[in-house]
This record gives structure tokens, C-alpha cells and sequence, in this order.
């Protein structure tokens, strides 16, 4: 199973290391990064796997939240399902 | 991006975080049948435990479902079986008992609102359902999250003009009593024909007859995509505007599918149905009416809104059932006045009158909603209101319902504020010549004619 973390903010100085961290962390593995602009704001796109995942994913959603809080920065980490869902028909 | 489009991940997330794209509700159906006894105390006490039973991780589940797809799902509620089918040979005090049992368990599990203390009178009435609807006023000024509902007609069984009388008794009364709240426990009370079995939203819902011993049914909304979606699409004529709005209908209800498959899986409880609606919310952007306006009108009330709100309607549910296993509920788009911005906006400066949301609601999902009128209209006025809104449902063989609260102490023009996803509106003005005639006569409207059409 794969998720779906988004960072948005108007400064990235340092951040994909932390997120990467946070990642590595809960053996959460990356598997691809893209960046792109959701209105004025930077947007980073990270497509991780979940399947080794050591904590339940709800807890690894409130990590990352809380790391984009302290850095200043939005962090949504979402299921894959509802891209699935929403994009696919 | 593997496997994954940047603008769909973006365009997902932008509607949850700009466009207040949310999950309304996520409702438990529970069967009551099980729990009957000729003892009150038994009846409660079994009611209790089995809606405590069955809905036990309702509240668990839904913040686990909002944090695994970070979509927001504002309520999690119950409905359950009408309460005057299971309720015996209990008086009105009985009934009372059962309400509080109903609070109580809403209290217990976490829950917002609990649905169902209600009764089906369209064609004629019980014992019981009198003495349930006696007890309403009573009922719903004393506990807080109960909601009741009452349907007095049906396409197939006509008007039940007797229960009309009796449902508008009801709204003047408990107005009075909740007079210190601004008449607020009218928002927990709606009056329906052709009621579906199977609704999520609150104050209407509850677990109809047909339905199994308990089920998961979900409201999606969404007013806030659609109205974005509306805007981006520029200069567009009708037909391309009309696949816009499906296409996001679409969307938007695939999200709904998904939440209510997981909250089935998760809580054990057969999936029911996703009910398409555009349920929208006091926040800025989240209004139906803000969606008719992008469609063109300069202010929703204006010439012209019954047709947008048509097209409106039916391409929310072309998009939206495709994209569901089952559809069901009320399904369409909602104009509760005082939940909407553009609504409120729209009758605080004298567009929008009640002649115009009455002939809304000939195209659209449900009927006279969240709307303030005087606690100084005649009953039998009340009465006239509810019997035209009624008459509308009937004929055209759709769901219609009347949710009036008659502002204790407020006239025309005063503001009432209820807070929270009830919202304010203005007191709007109600046409006060008497229909005392007609509605003293009594008796039944009879079943309209299904052919001859026109």
C-alpha cells in the first residue's frame, strides 16, 4: 500500500531531509518526489510505501502533522485510496 | 509521478483545504424491532444497550477514516426505527422515557445528533403515532440531540390533512417551548411526504421498515467544489456546464463510496447507501446558492433560480450515480436557509422570498428548510405551509419536507442565531391570509392520478 505526503508552504530549506527522517523513522521507504505550485504556494509530492510501516498509519499521519507544525510548514499525509478513488474510474 | 497524476493529488487537496470539501455524515441505521416489550423500563433499557452495541466504535472509526484519507467527515450520527412502531402500548410519558433513552445513548456513544423519534401517518394514524406525536414538543425541549420526523404523505397513499394539523400544533408548541433558545428545537423536528427509508442527514433521518438490523449510510457534500468548479469553467454554455458539475458530482461521491466501504469494513455493519447531496454549511463558499450564482444569477431568488437549481440538481445525480454501488436517501441538492451564506444573504436583502424557495423545491432534494418565520403566524398558516410544501412532493413523486422555525419573540426582519452548522437567517415574511377552512375540514387529500399527465 502506498500514501500520499504533501508539504506546502513558501520555504523548503531542509525539509525533505526532515520528512525523509520522519520516513525512515517507521521504515515508511520513499519512492518518488516531485514539486509543483498549489497557487502561490511551493508544493512537494512524496509517493511512499506503507507496507513495512512500524506504527499504525494513523499515528504516522499525526507525526507528520506535527512535523510540519513545528517546522512552519502544511503536511497532509493521505491513503492512496482516495486518489484512486476520486481519479479512476 | 508514479502511478499518480501531480495535478489529481493537487486538485484532491485543494478541494479539501480551499473549497471545504468534507464528508458530512457517516450514520449508523439501527433496527429497533428487537428491543420491543410491554414494559417501558425493558424497552429502554434494551434500546440502550443495543444502539451502544451496535455503533460502539462509530465515533473511533470515523477519526481513524479522517486521518487515513485526510478528509474531513463532520458528523457521525444514528438513526433508528420510528419510534411509534416499536413503542406498544406506551402513553406519552412512555414516549418521553424513550426519548431521554435516546439522548442518553448519544451521549454515551459521542454522537452529534440520534434520528428516528418519529411516525408514519400518510394515510392514517395509530394509537401509538398520536400519542408519539403528542409527545414531541415535550420530547425534544427536554433532551438535545434527538431529532423527530413525521411523514403525512405519500404519492401513493395522498395527503393525510389530519397529521398536517397536527404537526403544525406541534411546531407552534415546541417553539414556545424552547422560547429562551430562539425557538431552536423546531431545527430538530421536520414534517415529510414521501420520506425515504434510508437518509443520513439530520433532523430526517431514521431506519425505515424495510431496512436489515443495521446499516452504514453516508452523506457527501461538497457546494464549495461544485460552486469553484462552476467559476473555473468561465463563459461555457449549459451543456458544458453541465459536465463539469457531474464530473465533480462524480468525484465528490467516489470519496463518499470509499469513506462508507471503509466504515462498513472497519465497523462490521453492511454498507446501505451513499446519498448524493449537496449538504452546504454557514462558512464562506460552501453555499448552494453561491453555486446558482456562478451559474449566472446576480442573486439566487432571482428569475431564473428554479431552472439553474433544476439543472444543478439533476446533474449532481447523473455524476454522482455512477460513482456509487448504491444511491439512496434524499440525494439531490439541499437549501436549508440559515445553513447557507448565500441563502441567508440572498433573504436578508429580499430576493429570496418563501414563494420563490417553495417553488425551489419543486426541482431539488428536499423542501422548506431551516427557514424563520414569526412565532405571531397563525398555526393554521403554518399548517397552509406545510400542506402546499406536502402537496409539491406528492404530486411530483419526490421527497419534499418542512423544517419552519417560528422565532419566538422575533418579527420580520430580526436576525435569529443558532450557531454552529444551524446558522442564522433573517425572519422572513410569510403571506398571513387565513387557510383556516381549509385546514379545519380534515380528512385526506386522496392519492394524485398517475396518467393524463400535464
Amino acid at each position: 500500500m502506498k500514501a500520499i505526503i504533501t508539504v506546502t508552504g513558501r520555504d523548503s530549506m531542509g525539509i525533505i531531509a526532515k520528512v525523509a527522517t520522519a520516513c525512515a523513522d517507521v521504515d515508511v521507504n520513499i519512492i518518488d518526489i516531485s514539486q509543483s505550485v498549489l497557487k502561490e504556494y511551493f508544493a512537494m509530492i512524496m509517493l511512499v510505501d506503507i507496507d513495512k510501516i512500524n506504527i499504525p498509519f494513523t499515528a504516522f499521519v499525526d507525526r507528520m502533522t506535527e512535523l510540519g507544525r513545528s517546522t512552519g510548514l502544511d503536511i497532509h499525509t493521505m491513503h492512496e485510496d482516495i486518489f484512486n478513488a476520486m481519479h479512476r474510474v | 509521478m508514479i502511478n499518480f497524476n501531480t495535478e489529481d493529488i493537487l486538485e484532491t487537496i485543494n478541494m479539501i483545504r480551499e473549497e471545504n470539501l468534507d464528508i458530512r455524515t457517516i450514520t449508523v441505521g439501527i433496527s429497533l424491532f428487537d428491543c420491543v416489550s410491554d414494559d417501558a423500563d425493558i424497552l429502554c433499557s434494551r434500546i440502550y444497550d443495543k444502539i451502544n452495541r451496535t455503533a460502539e466504535n462509530l465515533i473511533k472509526t470515523g477519526e481513524d477514516i479522517e486521518k487515513q484519507y485526510g478528509i474531513p467527515i463532520i458528523n457521525k450520527r444514528v438513526s433508528v426505527t420510528p419510534i411509534s412502531l416499536i413503542g406498544g402500548r406506551l402513553t406519552s410519558d412512555g414516549y418521553i422515557k424513550v426519548a431521554k433513552t435516546l439522548d442518553r445513548a448519544a451521549k454515551s456513544l459521542g454522537i452529534n445528533f440520534i434520528g428516528g423519534y418519529g411516525a408514519l401517518v400518510q394515510k392514517g394514524y395509530t394509537t401509538q403515532a398520536r400519542a408519539l406525536i403528542d409527545s414531541i414538543p415535550q420530547a425534544l425541549s427536554e433532551t438535545d440531540f434527538v431529532c423527530s420526523s413525521v411523514n403525512v404523505a405519500s404519492t401513493k397513499a395522498g395527503i393525510n390533512m389530519d397529521a398536517i394539523r397536527h404537526c403544525g400544533k406541534t411546531v407552534k408548541e415546541l417553539a414556545y417551548l424552547t422560547k429562551e433558545k430562539d425557538s431552536i428545537g423546531c431545527a430538530k423536528f421536520v414534517v415529510f411526504a414521501n420520506v425515504p427509508d434510508d437518509n443520513p442527514f439530520m433532523a430526517g433521518a431514521f431506519h425505515g421498515i424495510g431496512e436489515g438490523d443495521c446499516c452504514i449510510n453516508v452523506g457527501v457534500s461538497g457546494p464549495g467544489v461544485v460552486a469553484a468548479a462552476v467559476k473555473n469553467a468561465g463563459d461555457c454554455d449549459l451543456s458544458e456546464l453541465a459536465d463539469i458539475i457531474k464530473r465533480t458530482a462524480f468525484k465528490i461521491t467516489r470519496m463518499g463510496q470509499l469513506v462508507a466501504h471503509e466504515a462498513s469494513r472497519l465497523m462490521n455493519i453492511p454498507f446501505g447507501i451513499v446519498d448524493l447531496s449537496l449538504a452546504p454549511t454557514p462558512a464562506v463558499g460552501d453555499s448552494v446558492a453561491l453555486i446558482l450564482e456562478e451559474m449566472g444569477l446576480e442573486k439566487c431568488g432571482a428569475h431564473g433560480t428554479t431552472a439553474c437549481l433544476a439543472m444543478l440538481n439533476d446533474a449532481v445525480k447523473k455524476g454522482g450515480v455512477m460513482a456509487s454501488s448504491h444511491v439512496g436517501g434524499l440525494s439531490g441538492a439541499f437549501i436549508p436557509v440559515s445553513e447557507d451564506a448565500g441563502m441567508i444573504d440572498a433573504v436578508s436583502c429580499g430576493v429570496l422570498t418563501l414563494e420563490k424557495l417553495e417553488a425551489m423545491t419543486a426541482v431539488c432534494s428536499v423542501g422548506l428548510d431551516m427557514i424563520v418565520i414569526s412565532y405571531d403566524t397563525p398555526e393554521d398558516v403554518i399548517c397552509g405551509i406545510i400542506a402546499d410544501e406536502i402537496s409539491i412532493g406528492v404530486v411530483n413523486t419526490k421527497t419534499t419536507a418542512v423544517r419552519l422555525i417560528p422565532a419566538f419573540g422575533k418579527k420580520v426582519g430580526d436576525r435569529v442565531c443558532f450557531g454552529g452548522l444551524l446558522g442564522e437567517a433573517p425572519v422572513i415574511a410569510v403571506n398571513t391570509s387565513s387557510p383556516s377552512k381549509f385546514i379545519s375540514r380534515g380528512g385526506r387529500i386522496p392519492a394524485p392520478i398517475h396518467s393524463l399527465k400535464n
